[in-house]
């Protein structure tokens, strides 16, 4: 079948459409974004009726997936590492009550934080939650491993948690497609007692779930994602995931005949695993994320022959690459050129003419009238008023944090007590915390700057479009102190008195700072000159 | 056949879309292609970098190892010293000379040229003339690729037709405007190299 160039996010996509999804559920996050996308982008995926609009956050992401499983159709539902918190409550439950249509659950995670706040491994949730792991280690393999993972999720009736990082997700390379299944036929499940997690339910379904973890781990073993390339001498790999192909590039350069293991399927083979242990006095075990299995397989008391990134032979936090596999292999390499130290940082910066610069123009004066400088943030492209020149905001924690935080703030007696949080954030995990406020009477103004779009992830649709003042005013939000400014060079001044006006408001106050993101208003230009 | 190039320049001036071209060409002579790109915090004006590996062997890693690079390719001059680690000793930095000041002290562009210079094989570009004179200043990436294209292993006809297939979307008017583009970025290197 055809080959085509894809990055490891689009192959994932192409394969789920390949597998037979009838739906696709998301909330943006780099590095998972491009996933979701192809699928809205594919004429094919739109042929076959796959539904695949944005969903508000990653839970409610993931109970729509669940639903649709439910329903006994397939459903890919994807996000990046941090959102799994949000989804979490969802996932575990869903391995105690299974599923019925195949699931499978991507996660990109972000080693070395290039977009992110942590380097979370998505690895651990899977251990957390008792479900079957795939872990590719290059685009086709991505493709291969959705294509097993539905049918294995539909073989042992669990959901399947795909782990891929930026590195794979964001690299392209060629693929070629396999099959392609028909999507199922609506068939749903009709046995009540394993959905309905009352106490004696979930007990029984626990001990299901615990019981069938032998099977899994002989999956594992039977695997064709977990091999062992065979070498001699006395030490040897173990390589997870991505990371195999660091050991592979390092192997192949310096022409090391040294034997590796390669994982890609959990639960851990463990007799695969205890074999190849025996064999060597000294192992390496190598992964993209946190060191998981080398803590594990070190035990305690510790396993001296098992090095890895606890023991300093590789780096504890970041991302892996082949330089430190070539140092771990003892390969030694010429001494590496320095970056001239003319060249300075260039960090990331907001956009020419985007609003939330006129935004913070404004917020400044205001802050400094008030000699204070506690202004809670949120995740999105407003965070870089951090940066030079604005440097506003104080805190960014997760998502929809700037709302709560100013409300405990408030509650200790910080004055004024604001909170900048963007329209997509809002509705992802703002407006609780907002309900919370208004049920308090906290003294809190929250600032909406909303852009009208996702846009740090580049610009996908968001939830709130022409809804923010209706949902401030339906959970309680005075009307009187829900306003609107267009953040402008030329509004400054008016801007200010209301920013003014509203912090010296005791109660809960939003401020909507609408303009659209320079960004999409561009390509919607575009668009329009088109037609 | 084996060739590592680094990409490199600042979120927005379309060394996604050189990458793109490369990899097309790469992949329609059957070459094995691994091409790393940045997506995300760093697109809004920060430095931006691909890996791009071609092979007619199995590739491995998606990053090329330091000291490997066989090319640096760059859109902007600052950023091309910024990969000098990951360059070969016989290795080459094709870059454009106009700067993208968003950075406040930008260091002085001069010395940043002489910086190039030491490296013993560079190709310094005035791309913005040639890329308005085929017909966009916004061509100025193609400009680039066609100066850099001797130093991809890939022949100049196939890099064509990628960049038809490419654009073929926009237009045919924007197809041949970056034909021009890659032809005059081409003759430039040609020149210099006589």
């Amino acid at each position: 079948m055809d080959k085509q160039l894809l990055l490891g996010a689009e192959a994932v996509a192409l394969a789920a459409i390949d597998a037979g999804i009838s739906g696709i559920y998301a909330y943006p996050g780099t590095p998972s974004t491009e996933i979701t996308e192809f699928i809205q982008k594919s004429e094919e995926a739109q042929k076959l009726n796959i539904r695949s609009n944005w969903s508000a956050n990653e839970k409610t992401a993931y109970e729509s997936a669940l639903g649709m499983s439910y329903a006994g159709k397939r459903s890919m539902v994807c996000m990046k590492h941090v959102g799994l918190n949000v989804a979490a409550d969802a996932f575990i439950n869903s391995a105690v009550t299974g599923v019925n249509g195949g699931l499978v659950l991507v996660v990109a995670d972000d080693p070395s934080m290039h977009s992110s706040q942590n380097e979370q491994d998505s690895r651990f949730y899977g251990k957390f939650a008792f479900v079957p792991v795939l872990e590719p280690s290059n685009q086709q393999e991505a493709y291969d491993a959705v294509l097993y993972s539905f049918e294995l999720s539909e073989k042992v009736k669990l959901p399947v948690l795909l782990r891929i990082v930026t590195r794979l997700s964001h690299s392209r390379s060629v693929v070629e497609r396999k099959l392609k299944r028909t999507q199922n036929a609506l068939q749903p499940e009709n046995e009540k007692r394993k959905w309905i997690l009352l106490p004696a339910n979930a007990r029984r379904q626990y001990v299901n779930l615990l019981n069938i973890q032998k099977d899994l781990a002989e999956l594992s073993e039977q695997s064709i994602f977990n091999k062992v390339i065979n070498g001699t001498g006395n030490k040897g790999i173990i390589a997870f995931g991505l990371s195999f192909n660091y050991v592979m590039e390092a192997r192949e350069k310096y022409q090391l005949d040294i034997p590796v293991l390669k994982i890609s399927q959990y639960p851990l083979p463990e007799k695969a695993v205890k074999e190849f242990l025996s064999k060597y006095s000294e192992i390496l075990i190598v992964e993209e994320g946190y060191p998981i299995y080398e803590e594990i397989l070190k035990g305690f008391p510790q396993n001296e022959k098992i090095k890895g990134r606890l023991d300093g032979t590789l780096p504890r936090t970041g991302e892996l690459n082949p330089d430190y596999l070539a140092k771990a292999l003892g390969v030694k390499t010429s001494p590496e050129k320095k970056i001239p130290e003319i060249v300075s940082p260039r960090p990331p910066e907001l956009c020419k003419g985007c609003s939330h610069r006129d935004l913070y123009e404004a917020l400044n004066i205001v802050m400094k009238e008030y000699n204070s400088n506690h202004v809670f943030s949120d995740i999105g492209c407003y965070t870089l008023g951090a940066l030079p020149p604005y440097e506003t905001i104080s805190t960014c924690v997760d998502m929809g944090a700037s709302v709560t935080m100013a409300k405990g703030a408030s509650d200790a007696g910080i004055h004024p007590a604001v909170a900048v949080i963007g329209d997509s954030t809002f509705t992802h995990s703002g407006i609780t915390g907002l309900l919370d406020a208004v049920n308090d009477k906290s003294s809190v103004t929250i600032i909406i700057s909303d852009n009208s779009t996702t846009a740090m992830t580049g610009g996908q649709d968001s939830a709130g479009i022409d809804k923010l003042q209706n949902i401030c005013k339906g959970i309680g939000v005075e009307e009187d102190h829900i306003r609107t400014i267009i953040p402008l060079k030329n509004n400054l001044a008016e801007n200010i008195k209301i920013i003014k006006d509203e912090f010296e408001y005791k109660g809960v106050s939003v401020i909507i700072a609408s303009r659209d993101c320079i960004q999409t208003a561009r390509r919607n230009k575009k668009k329009q000159d088109k037609q | 056949m084996n060739k590592n190039i680094i990409l490199a320049g600042v979120g927005g001036q379309g060394i996604l879309t050189i990458a793109a071209i490369i990899d097309l060409a790469a992949m329609n002579l059957g070459l094995k292609v691994k091409q790393a790109e940045v997506h995300g915090m760093s697109q809004r004006g920060g430095a931006v970098e691909s890996h791009l590996r071609i092979s007619d062997k199995e590739i491995f890693s998606d990053l090329i190892p330091k000291g490997e690079a066989d090319l640096i390719l760059s859109v902007e001059p600052m950023e091309s010293l910024r990969y000098i680690p990951f360059l070969s000793k016989k290795g080459i930095i094709v870059t454009s000379v106009d700067p993208f000041i968003n950075i406040t002290p930008y260091p002085d562009l001069q010395n940043v040229l002489n910086e190039i210079k030491k490296n013993p094989e560079n190709i310094l570009v005035d791309a913005e003339k040639p890329a308005r004179e085929a017909g966009s200043v916004k061509a100025s990436n193609i400009v680039m690729l066609g100066a850099a294209s001797p130093f991809t292993g890939i022949e100049k006809e196939e890099l064509e037709k990628a960049i038809e297939k490419l654009f073929l979307p926009k237009g045919n008017e924007t197809v041949q405007i970056n034909l021009r583009a890659f032809n005059a970025g081409l003759n430039i290197t040609k020149q210099l190299r006589k």
